[in-house]
């Protein structure tokens, strides 16, 4: 989970409010699942726990949403540290897409289903890829959104990609065996 | 559409080949993978080449130039030769030239091929951006599934087959 690291990152530039921490995730996030308010009070509470944040004054009234927190040395260290480590590259290996495109073309006998089947696949996922371009060439589009539009952009691109290359290696592993 | 894409063939193919010269200088626009630009003449004199060639003169074909560089972002590089433009200037100088006669339809051949993904965004986007202001239909013709992203309709092909076309609202 990336989400106290995300708070660790945001708090890296001044003492924030959960609600502001909140307001910010979901801004520099639109393509993630908005961060719920009581999630990010728990982590809040965790990370001042390890010592990583620390309250930095209270507005009148008190109460969590009054708090500010701000960065420790460790909560630094802590983000530094996290930046620095690779992430595994993980191929999405347990996709319902890869299943699909399997079972298609190997577990059917009709050739011409598995086809049609990936060309309203292809259509769907280009579909989905001119509706993110478009979000991300519109004037109200913030650098946030475009950063998410082209990851979205590109891992579907890579799905294209693979089935296209998928549907020639099927066709040329049937041209072989049938002239064997 | 299969009606009126016979019936353009049949009108260029009934045109006297000067006609047609004019037809494809002022109607259709034409970019390629590789800008192609004049490497003698500047950005500037390269936009205004279609105008000249028209029998516009200088001043004038110079003024809109220039503002066509200016809409696709090149206009600091109008006193430029194309080697001393990046790869995506020069594009969007070709994509200037390919403009300016505001053609009715611009047949744009792996325009992105030889950029990478950031200048072929810049050019894609202020593409799209000017054929929708001007009217231009833009005919595609790529590879890269996202360059096809920014076009409003798909037709696909598979060695010279047909494959599927989908009609997307704006």
């Amino acid at each position: 989970m990336s989400t106290p690291y995300v708070l660790l990152g945001l708090l890296a530039r001044g003492p924030r409010h959960g609600y502001e921490l909140k307001r910010e995730h979901d801004a520099r996030l639109p393509r993630t699942k908005p961060v719920a308010f009581g999630q990010v009070y728990a982590t809040l509470g965790r990370l001042t726990r390890d010592g990583l944040i620390q309250e930095a004054g209270q507005d009148r009234g008190g109460g969590p949403d009054r708090t500010a927190y701000a960065l420790t040395e460790a909560g630094r260290a802590a983000l530094a540290e996290w930046l620095g480590s690779v992430e595994p590259p993980a191929p999405h290996v347990q996709s319902a897409l890869l299943a699909k495109v399997v079972v298609a073309l190997f577990g059917s006998d009709d050739a011409r289903a598995a086809r049609r089947y990936l060309a309203a696949q292809r259509e769907a996922h280009l579909a989905r890829m001119r509706e993110l371009t478009k979000t991300k060439s519109g004037e109200e589009a913030s650098i946030a959104d475009i950063v998410a539009a082209d990851y979205a952009i590109r891992h579907l691109d890579a799905d294209l990609r693979w089935m296209e290359t998928t549907l020639d290696r099927v066709e040329a592993f049937h041209r072989e065996v049938s002239h064997d | 559409m299969t009606e009126s894409l016979l019936e353009a063939e049949g009108l260029v193919k009934s045109l006297r080949e000067r006609d047609r010269s004019r037809l494809r200088r002022t109607d259709f626009g034409v970019l390629f993978q590789f800008g192609q630009l004049v490497a003698e003449l500047t950005a500037a004199e390269n936009v205004a080449l279609p105008l000249l060639l028209g029998g516009a003169r200088w001043g004038q074909a110079e003024a809109k130039a220039r503002e066509w560089l200016d809409r696709f972002g090149v206009g600091d590089v109008a006193g430029a030769v194309p080697t001393a433009m990046s790869g995506g200037q020069a594009q969007r100088v070709a994509l200037a030239r390919a403009m300016v006669t505001s053609p009715a339809v611009l047949f744009a051949d792996e325009p992105t091929g030889a950029l990478d993904s950031l200048a072929s965004e810049q050019v894609l986007q202020v593409l799209t951006a000017q054929a929708r202001a001007h009217n231009t239909t833009v005919v595609l013709v790529t590879h890269d599934a996202t360059a096809a992203a920014y076009a409003d309709r798909e037709i696909a092909m598979r060695d010279g087959t047909l494959l599927t076309s989908a009609e997307v609202a704006r």
